[in-house]
């Protein structure tokens, strides 16, 4: 039986998460699933030509990241939200820098909002992610900002 | 190749377009990838006793392909600062062949004092808008 989507999540902060370390092939291999062809994702020479000091990650690669963090949320029962009823809304990705292989990533997943209209509700989560070393250390330079909402078709809908 | 440069640009100037091609390797690739394995993407039967027509793209696919456009525009992929949309409707990726997503990319807005460029992508499949408010902010100086 699904239960209704918990209004009471909306402004919750989650502790950062492990960091996400970001690997050259991983770059590689995302770049190639988006059809992502820039040397700069592929070759370590044109990344540096450019002034980068290591690949640099395809646009929309910090969801890989992201929706790592977003399964404390998503994936939690008493949040209420049941996976076969959810339809991705938008999504959005600001980046303070360009995230490079060599970077660690630790990453504050934050429920910006969960509203509910006609037996539809809509969540939106914001991920902060933060270069760290690779220890985890304490979370240090701003990399990149992730917001995703999702639809949640009710029971009748 | 130059770089674009912003006092070229004018708002509404079309700087690029391209129509991709998303198969059904393209979707399980793209699961890999990004761990993103919702059957929904892959397994028809999953998806139609959903209620979909058959298999569909991964929003987040079709999104992180149409891009590519405005990197190979712009000839730096760290120049982009910003890109968002809204999934308005499914991309449905046929058992053979390849849905053809059409994408034009247009210049939305200059602000020289910040020295980006705001791109606006026009995404569609058989002549439906399958993204909506597709927006890119390219750094330009």
């Amino acid at each position: 039986m699904a239960t209704a989507v918990d209004p009471a999540f909306a402004g919750r902060e989650y502790p950062a998460t492990a960091p996400y370390s970001v690997g050259r092939e991983k770059i590689r291999e995302f770049a190639v699933a988006v059809g992502a062809s820039h040397p700069a994702h592929h070759d370590l020479v044109a990344a540096r030509g450019l002034g980068y000091p290591d690949l640099v990650a395809p646009p929309t690669f910090a969801v890989v990241i992201a929706q790592r963090a977003e399964q404390q949320y998503v994936a939690d029962p008493d949040a209420g939200i049941d996976f076969s009823r959810v339809v991705h809304a938008d999504e959005t990705f600001t980046h303070h820098r360009p995230i490079v292989a060599g970077d660690e990533l630790a990453t504050v997943l934050h429920v910006d909002s969960v509203t509910q209209r006609a037996g539809i509700s809509m969540v939106t989560t914001r991920c902060e992610l933060f270069a760290v070393d690779a220890e985890g250390g304490d979370p240090g330079e701003h990399v990149a900002t992730v917001t995703s909402s999702l639809v949640v078709r009710g029971e009748d809908s | 190749m130059a770089r674009p440069q912003l006092a070229d640009l004018t708002v509404g100037d079309v700087v690029a377009t391209r129509t991709v091609e998303i198969d059904r390797a393209a979707l399980v690739r793209y699961a890999g990838a990004s761990g993103d394995f919702n059957p929904i993407h892959w397994d028809e039967r999953f998806a139609t006793e959903v209620g979909l027509p058959g298999v569909i793209a991964h929003g987040m696919c079709t999104m992180g392909t149409v891009v590519d456009v405005v990197t190979d525009w712009v000839g730096d992929p760290g120049a982009i600062v910003r890109y968002g949309t809204r999934f308005t409707k499914p991309v449905p990726v046929p058992a053979g062949g390849a849905a053809a997503v059409e994408v034009t990319a247009t210049v939305g807005a200059v602000d020289a004092d910040a020295g980006t460029a705001r791109i606006d992508l026009t995404v569609t499949h058989e002549g439906t808008k399958v993204l909506g408010r597709t927006q890119v902010l390219v750094r330009l100086s």
